[in-house]
Parts: C-alpha cells; sequence; structure tokens
C-alpha cells in the first residue's frame, strides 16, 4: 500500500448557507495523474484551492507529506506551497508584468537562484510551453491559449512536486485544448510530477487521467481507472460522461 | 419583510466586520514592515506612481483653494470690517492648518485610494493574488505593504506643494483680486506662521495617507463578484477614506490645538 502524498479527510466547505464540499475523502499517491470532474460550481475549484491553503476548511483536514497542513504558518506554510505549482483558470497572469518576469517571480521571490540561473530556467520553461519567443510580451498581447501556456510555464517554474490543474482546456477552441491537453501529458512524464486537473471536460479528463474523480453534491461519487468509469453503471456518473440532458443529476 | 430593527442590526455587523477587517489589515502591515528592506524596489516604483504623479493634480486644486480662500477671507473681512493687512494671516493658517492637508487627503483618497483598491480588487477577482500566495509570495508584503508605505509618506510630500502653492494662489488673488499687496500679504504670512502648525498638518496628512492605504488595500482584498463587485468596492475605498479622514481631522483638532 502507497503512502498517500496528499490526504484529504472529511473535507467541508461552506460559503454563508450554501454547502458546497459535504464530506470529501481523497487519497493521492505519488506520481499519479488524477483529474477531478462533477457540474460546474459542484466545488472542483474549491477543492483544489484546499490543498495550497488559499481555503481552510469549515471541518475535515488536508495532508500533505504526513502533515496536517491547516497547522503550517510562516516559512513552513510557504515551503509546503513551494512545492506545488498551480495552472488557475484565467491562468491568473500578473497584467503590469511581461510574460518572463511572470514566469520567474516565483523564483526571484524565492531568492533561492541567482538572475542568470533564472533567466536560464525562465527560458527553459518558455521553451517547454512552445513559447520561446514571447518573453518579452506582455499579458494583453496573448491569446487565450497562449495565456494557459504562460500560466502553465510558471507553475512548473520552481520544479514543484505537484502540479494542480484547474480548469486547464476551459475557455478554448477544441484544438487549442487539444494542444494544452498534450502538454500537460508530455509535462506530467517529463517532470515526474503528481498532478491533479480539475475540469468538466471529458476529453480532457480521458486524456490526461490516470484516476478520475467525481465530484456530486459536495461529495466523492465515483472514484476509478478511466476505463472504470467508461464502464460504470452508476446513472449520475453515465448521464455526465455521456453529458446528457436526462437522467439522475439536479440541475439547479 | 424584515423588520427595521433586524436591518439596522444588520448593518451595525457588517459595519463593525469592516472596521475590524480594516484593523487586522493594518495589522498585518504592520507585521509586514519587517522586510521592508526586501520590496525596497516595489516601494520606490509605488512612490512614483502614487505619489509623484499626483503632483499635478495637488498643484492645480491647491492654487484653487488658495484662490478662494483668499477671496472669502476678504469677504467675511470686509463684511465685520476687519483691516485686510490680516489677509495673509488668515489664509497662511488655514491652509497650513486645515486646507491643504485634508483637501490635498480628499483628493488623493479618489484619484490613488480608488486606483489601489481598483488594481487589487481586480488582481482578486482573478485570481492574481491566489496565484502569488500560491507561490510561496505574501500579497501584504508584495503589494499591500509598497502600496501604504507610499500613501503614508506621499500625502505628507503631497502637503507640502499644497501649503507652497495654495498659499500663492492665495497671494495672487490678494494682490489682484482683493487689492492687497505682495508685502502686506507676505508680512501678515510670516505673522502667524508657526513651524508647530506646518508639523501638524503633516503629521495630519501622514495618518490620512495611513488610513487611504490601509482601506484602500482592504477593500480591494475583499472584493467579491467580477467587475461589479469592483466598482462597489472603489466607491467604499473613496466613501470609507473620506469619512476616517475628516472623523480624525476632528479628533486632531481637538488633540493639537487646544482652545
Amino acid at each position: 500500500m502507497d503512502t498517500p502524498l496528499i490526504q484529504i479527510r472529511g473535507l467541508v466547505k461552506r460559503f454563508q448557507s450554501l454547502d458546497v464540499l459535504c464530506g470529501v475523502d481523497l487519497k493521492v499517491n505519488v506520481g499519479e495523474s488524477i483529474v477531478i470532474i462533477g457540474q460546474s460550481g459542484c466545488g472542483k475549484s474549491v477543492l483544489l484551492k484546499h490543498l495550497v491553503r488559499l481555503l481552510e476548511p469549515d471541518e475535515g483536514s488536508v495532508e500533505f507529506d504526513g502533515v496536517d497542513i491547516s497547522g503550517l504558518s510562516g516559512p513552513d506554510l510557504i515551503a509546503m506551497r513551494r512545492r506545488f505549482g498551480m495552472l488557475f483558470q484565467s491562468a491568473a497572469l500578473f497584467d503590469s508584468l511581461t510574460v518572463a518576469e511572470n514566469v520567474g517571480l516565483g523564483l526571484r521571490e524565492g531568492r533561492l537562484h541567482r538572475a542568470d540561473e533564472i533567466e536560464r530556467l525562465v527560458q527553459e520553461k518558455l521553451e517547454m510551453v512552445g513559447l520561446s519567443d514571447a518573453g518579452e510580451k506582455y499579458p494583453a498581447e496573448l491569446s487565450g491559449g497562449m495565456r494557459k501556456r504562460v500560466g502553465l510555464a510558471r507553475a512548473i517554474a520552481a520544479s514543484p512536486e505537484v502540479l494542480l490543474y484547474d480548469e486547464p482546456t476551459t475557455g478554448l477552441d477544441p484544438i487549442r485544448a487539444d494542444m494544452i491537453n498534450d502538454l500537460i501529458v508530455e509535462l506530467n512524464n517529463r517532470l515526474n510530477v503528481t498532478s491533479i486537473a480539475v475540469t468538466h471536460d471529458m476529453t480532457s479528463a480521458f486524456k490526461i487521467a490516470d484516476r478520475i474523480v467525481m465530484l456530486y453534491q459536495g461529495r466523492v461519487e465515483f472514484d476509478g481507472r478511466p476505463d472504470e468509469i467508461k464502464h460504470s453503471d452508476n446513472g449520475i456518473v453515465k448521464q455526465f460522461i455521456t453529458g446528457s440532458a436526462s437522467g439522475p443529476i439536479r440541475v439547479g | 419583510m424584515e423588520s427595521g430593527l433586524t436591518i439596522l442590526g444588520r448593518r451595525g455587523v457588517n459595519f463593525a466586520t469592516k472596521l475590524g477587517g480594516i484593523f487586522i489589515m493594518l495589522g498585518r502591515f504592520i507585521v509586514s514592515l519587517k522586510e521592508v528592506f526586501r520590496s525596497l524596489g516595489l516601494i520606490f516604483e509605488q512612490l512614483y506612481i502614487l505619489g509623484v504623479q499626483s503632483l499635478p493634480l495637488i498643484v492645480i486644486i491647491s492654487i484653487f483653494v488658495g484662490a478662494v480662500s483668499a477671496w472669502q477671507a476678504a469677504y467675511q473681512f470686509k463684511f465685520i470690517g476687519a483691516p485686510l493687512r490680516y489677509l495673509g494671516q488668515a489664509v497662511g493658517k488655514a491652509v497650513v492648518i486645515e486646507l491643504a492637508p485634508v483637501l490635498s487627503a480628499i483628493v488623493f483618497a479618489g484619484r490613488v485610494g480608488a486606483g489601489v483598491t481598483a488594481e487589487l480588487g481586480t488582481m482578486r477577482v482573478t485570481e492574481q493574488i491566489d496565484a502569488l500566495e500560491s507561490m510561496g509570495i505574501s500579497p501584504i508584503r508584495y503589494l499591500v505593504m509598497p502600496r501604504v508605505l507610499a500613501c503614508l509618506f506621499m500625502v505628507p510630500f503631497l502637503v507640502v506643494f499644497a501649503n507652497f502653492i495654495a498659499i500663492l494662489g492665495g497671494l495672487v488673488v490678494s494682490v489682484i483680486g482683493v487689492d492687497v499687496s505682495s508685502e502686506t500679504f507676505l508680512n501678515g504670512f510670516k505673522h502667524s506662521f508657526q513651524i508647530g502648525d506646518f508639523i501638524n498638518g503633516l503629521t495630519k496628512a501622514a495618518v490620512f495617507g495611513l488610513i487611504i492605504g490601509i482601506v484602500g488595500c482592504y477593500e480591494g482584498f475583499n472584493t467579491a463578484g467580477g467587475a461589479q463587485g469592483v466598482g462597489k468596492a472603489t466607491t467604499n475605498s473613496v466613501v470609507i477614506s473620506s469619512v476616517l479622514i475628516l472623523v480624525f481631522n476632528f479628533i486632531f483638532a481637538v488633540i493639537l490645538f487646544r482652545i
């Protein structure tokens, strides 16, 4: 039995009177590529943000590498966060910084590398995402797909152990979405990282996952391999992966 | 239907929550000062953007503040039959003690406080603040501390200019419009000028700067709900800063200027 790298126990999160997560349990092992699927607004991104403590649970716990992250503060919290890289839904690039400055920001502020070393690492990461010539551009000059790729380069800049992808293909046309999927698969293999992606794009999920977890009404409805989900008898799972309007899923 | 008491109670709770949040932001800013030398580049950038770039606006309003205070003082003097040789004295006192610090701060809240809130609010709703945190970068050190320090130092800096320009505006109006010689005006001003008033004015200005910076950052950090949320937070920032500036101005008057 593998020791999980991430262990979520009974995670509950409410926003005012709205119960978003109602007791999520999940284990993530080293090197796994997990995709969390579910309807829009079902709490997938909320779950992801708990992993780097951008949100605090109302109940339950999140452990990373055997440590309950709710107890971390100061340098320990910073050190934990630096073991993660995160691609945000809107890429969340800093408008006032160039692409190269965006990618190198974490390295520069981390003060663990010399300036020439940072420049080399930034260029290396931009090449990995196919944007080696875009370093001097500003985010406003980039297309949606390019912004996501810069977000990816920034997420991998500090060589994290875990990569978190929040809706990596949302808002992209199918061809660009597939390019991002290929890039994620390539990066996961090349960098040998653990990855967790949240999406409602099933094409993306089947392409990048070696395990799929479905959230429904704040709980884990399904947890299994992609071939298992394809043959699942669960009506909720079936309806979601086939994208059918009729079925047991309640749409608010 | 909610009763008036329920609505009043809820508003009271919201107000207390906001005030508590502003104090927490102040505390986090103070704690972040231990890393001030790490952020010198960011601080100088904000000193320029928030302070130096506000100078033209402060110069324009100060000319008219000085001009109108000379005109109105002359009008009152004529009404009560007071000699116009005291015009420089009256304008000088009003400008140095009240008009330059308070009006500069209110204008600064409108230009800079609103700008800070809109910038940070947009960063909040587009997840840029989350991105900073996820990279292990403290948004308080990286975003709040440089902006609040810039406000704290630049409002007094601007008030020094505002004092000078407003007195000049008053002088021009006195000479051209009221028929008081420049010598009489300046003698009156010199006669009444006290360095303590000037320092008290700058002290007030520094506190007003702190209020603008902290409230601007607090509202920006607590923005929710997209473009509408950014607009609402920006309005709140200017309104809260302006009210607090006037409240603290009264407190300063009672403490610093004993009758």
